[in-house]
């Protein structure tokens, strides 16, 4: 069929282009999925383990945050079973993601960029960009399938269940696939194919964590390919027959696109492009204003972010008390956290301090544009108007220094609502948990700041080291304790140096310490900045 | 800040800057007087851009003295900034920000903008300014870059190649706005591989090579080096053309006559061609290509033949 023409040397394309990202995807999701069943077993080496973990299972498990990110438990009592309550619904979301990006990746992005026009001027059919996209996007999923079903059948899990749950997962990650087949007929450029389609996968999320902890609508689930790969039950009964709903699903949408494609031109998009405003609003007249504008969206999606894993932990604070009571290995793994106080507390402050390092990760992005404006000469128009260089660059520092803030906050006050409210004690609690996560601050200006400093004395390697400090940091943060590493190395975190709010003292010596330290890295980066080249070619 | 009415916009002597290995520029002397258009000429990679930045305090010359309407590029940069603006010959944009946006910020960055002037431009250089930068192609974004440095109140532009995106009736569109600026007084630095564009635009050139300058001056003094082609239909055979000095390229093919010829002897040569009987004359003023190809094919005597296609192609761009 000539519609179809050069489907074959397009996927061989896409396969030659992505055998970096493809690699990437395949490996990090397997090790994903294997790494949860491998620490089902050491985590639990016995049958007797095992039925603790089940009774956690009714007991957490029944705790509606952790249903709520996590799905339900079908059969706890087995290792495949405790690995399909890990795996399957955080897992289906992300084959999900990864399914969406590459569909955009080879079909909107390559008309967006006008290779797709090139391409499509020589003998190749209407239907191939698109055909050979999903199929490629098919031997994606099939290669994360089976890789991932020889783990966990290495690791001594049974065979039959091993590739049903594979398969399961894989066959959602083709759902979103047609999914993102139609979002990128609808729009003509790949962001907002994108947006959309993130906006479908987290729809169907959300559906499922809905009727997943509400039993009285627990049929919501049933209208999401999430909670259909989770009401599959692998290695708890593999009801093969739930599987024809993706699959008829995904014959819809594969039609549906086909017929979307030939009604519209290539480069265009069903839906008009909307436009923006003619004019500048009066307030974006500075480079503070610009830096703001440019970063505010990045800063409400991390917002969110710390938000929804602060209500996530904070909800669950006051059941660590009772699961500590009665499970002892629990509570000295808590207690091994470090701190005094109550088991609550202690947790309190190990999860305020998970999410001031994802507030580091925040602030060292927000960091990097620096770089990134400066790389793609963007940053050239601005200082070639009468903008001061430090003024450019403190505009950005201000919005990654203010935005960490912002991200505590969210945190902090998500988790202390959270816990406030199931503990009963909301007026004490909030300003607790809050003041916890704020002390994060200023650890996390020195993540920012190190960026800061590298950016003016090492612009070409910023965003490697930087990245790589904060993993190393973040690292010995988490590990530090637990590998029993040196002294010394832990101490090089300055997470460490902060006191365990709400499990200790506020003590503000190593506070303001490590505010003097971030104020002398930040002075240095932009003085450097001052005194050297812009970077000429992007 | 030094605040006197100057004679000299931009005086630049001796200019070194390296990047490593590489020597961006190697001595470079350019002088653009207050008020004129003056045209920055060399192929890519000779260092035209690098002497912009310089000019701009984005870069630190190694070597050599640069001054900018009487101030210190790199030290004073913000307070010139304030009295130039800048349109880079590769434009990028913030794909979020609509076209009017970044025209509005970049104009209020600057120290503010004509709103009169700002319309008056787009919907001369026919710029719709509320699709999203990523949507522009490489002519728009340059056109964004254009309008928001044409309606800041200046006095120094420094484009950079700014219509190597644009199509022809763009072109115009742009030789017209400069135009206009001139009349206005203001001072224009037109670095440009379109010889025909600063040839219609310029009042003086400066042509670049490997970072340093090759010539410089007006068209005029530029002319004086070069050869008019002429094309004659004669009424008979000519006569004593062929060995006579200043006459380059002769073809005689029975009685039509081509050649290139010097200036200085260009009255000899007619004089010999109507001594034959003129029937048709065709003559051609030296264009800058060929000035250009002169000065490039000078150096390279060796790849002469390469040189020229390279050149002729960058030039037809």
């Amino acid at each position: 069929m000539s519609g179809f023409a050069g489907t074959g040397q397009l996927l061989r394309l896409a396969l030659r282009r992505d055998r970096i990202v493809g690699t990437v995807w395949v490996l990090g999701l397997a090790l994903f999925a294997i790494s949860q069943a491998a620490s089902m077993l050491s985590l639990y080496p016995t049958q007797a383990d095992l039925d603790r973990l089940a009774r956690t299972a009714e007991g957490i498990g029944a705790n509606p945050a952790v249903v709520a990110l996590q799905g339900p438990a079908y059969d706890a009592g087995t290792y495949g079973g405790a690995t399909a309550w890990q795996v399957v619904t955080p897992w289906a979301f992300l084959i999900g993601l990864m399914s969406i990006l590459l569909v955009t990746r080879h079909t909107r992005q390559e008309e967006e960029t006008g290779r797709a026009e090139l391409v499509s001027a020589a003998a190749v059919g209407r239907y191939a960009w698109l055909t050979s996209s999903l199929l490629y996007v098919l031997a994606v999923n099939l290669a994360l399938a089976a890789i991932t079903a020889l783990g966990f059948v290495a690791l001594g899990l049974p065979a039959a269940g091993s590739v049903a749950l594979a398969a399961d997962c894989a066959l959602n990650g083709l759902v979103f696939a047609g999914v993102a087949a139609i979002c990128v007929q609808l729009t003509e450029y790949a962001r907002p194919a994108n947006g959309l389609a993130f906006a479908v996968l987290g729809a169907a999320f959300l559906l499922r964590a809905i009727g997943d902890t509400a039993t009285e609508l627990s049929w919501l689930a049933w209208l999401s390919p999430i909670g259909w790969a989770e009401r599959f039950q692998p290695f708890a009964g593999d009801r093969w027959e739930v599987l024809l709903l993706p699959l008829a699903l995904l014959g819809a949408l594969l039609v549906a696109a086909a017929a979307l494609l030939v009604r519209r031109d290539l480069g265009a998009g069903v839906l008009a492009t909307r436009l923006g405003p003619a004019d500048a609003p009066p307030w974006l007249r500075s480079p503070l204003a610009l830096a703001w504008r440019l970063q505010r969206g990045a800063l409400a999606g991390w917002t969110v972010g710390a938000a929804v894993a602060g209500l996530s932990f904070g909800v669950i604070a006051q059941d660590m008390v009772q699961f500590a009571a009665e499970d002892p290995e629990t509570a000295e793994l808590l207690a091994s956290l470090g701190g005094s106080g109550s088991i609550a507390d202690i947790y309190l402050a190990a999860i305020l301090s998970w999410i001031g390092m994802l507030a580091a990760g925040y602030a060292v992005q927000a960091t990097l544009r620096l770089r990134s404006e400066e790389a793609e000469l963007r940053a050239e128009q601005v200082l070639a108007t009468a903008t001061p260089r430090t003024g450019w660059a403190g505009s950005h520092l201000l919005v990654a220094a203010g935005g960490a803030a912002v991200v505590l906050a969210a945190g902090g006050l998500l988790a202390g609502l959270a816990h406030g409210l199931r503990s009963g004690d909301l007026a004490g609690e909030l300003p607790r948990v809050l003041g916890g996560a704020m002390v994060q601050l200023p650890a996390v200006w020195v993540m920012a700041a190190i960026g800061a400093a590298l950016f003016g004395l090492a612009p070409r390697l910023v965003v490697g080291a930087t990245w790589a400090v904060l993993a190393v940091v973040l690292s010995i943060t988490m590990f530090g304790e637990p590998l029993q590493l040196s002294r010394w190395l832990i101490d090089a975190s300055p997470f460490a140096h902060l006191p365990k709010l709400p499990a200790a003292e506020l003590t503000l010596t190593p506070v303001l310490w490590l505010l003097a330290v971030a104020g002398l890295l930040a002075a240095a980066g932009l003085a450097a900045f001052r005194r050297r080249d812009l970077a000429s070619t992007a | 800040m030094v605040t006197t009415p100057m004679s000299t916009a931009i005086s630049i002597s001796g200019l070194v800057k390296t990047f490593g290995p590489v020597r961006a520029l190697d001595g470079l002397d350019l002088e653009v007087r207050t008020g004129e258009v003056h045209g920055f000429l060399g192929p890519n990679g000779a260092g035209k851009t690098t002497t912009l930045r310089v000019l701009l305090g984005l870069l630190r010359p190694d070597a050599g003295e640069a001054r900018l309407l009487g101030g210190d590029p790199w030290r004073d940069a913000v307070a010139l900034h304030r009295r130039l603006a800048y349109v880079p010959g590769d434009v990028t944009l913030w794909p979020s920000l609509s076209g009017g946006e970044v025209i509005d910020l970049l104009g209020r960055l600057r120290g503010g903008l004509d709103p009169k002037r700002r319309d008056e431009l787009l919907e001369r250089f026919d710029l719709d300014p509320r699709k999203k930068a990523r949507t522009y192609s490489k002519g728009n974004r340059q056109k964004v870059a254009l309008v928001a440095a044409l309606a800041s109140d200046v006095e120094l532009l420094l484009l950079d190649e700014p219509t190597s995106g644009l199509d022809p009736l763009m072109e115009a569109a742009f030789r017209e706005v400069v135009a206009d600026e001139r009349h206005s007084g203001r001072t224009v630095l037109l670095s440009s591989h379109i010889l025909a564009e600063v040839e219609a635009l310029c009042d003086r050139v400066s042509i670049i090579r490997a970072g340093r300058t090759v010539e410089s001056g007006t068209m005029a003094d530029l002319r004086h080096l070069t050869r008019t082609s002429i094309q004659a239909e004669l009424a008979g055979p000519p006569d004593g053309l062929t060995g006579l000095a200043g006459v380059h390229d002769l073809q005689v093919d029975g009685t039509r006559v081509r050649c290139q010829v010097d200036t200085a002897q260009l009255d000899e040569v007619l004089r010999r061609l109507s001594a034959a009987g003129v029937r048709s004359l065709t003559s051609q003023p030296p264009t800058l290509e060929e000035l250009f190809l002169r000065h490039y094919q000078a150096d390279e005597v060796a790849t002469a033949a390469g040189d020229g296609q390279g050149a002729r192609e960058g030039a037809s761009r």
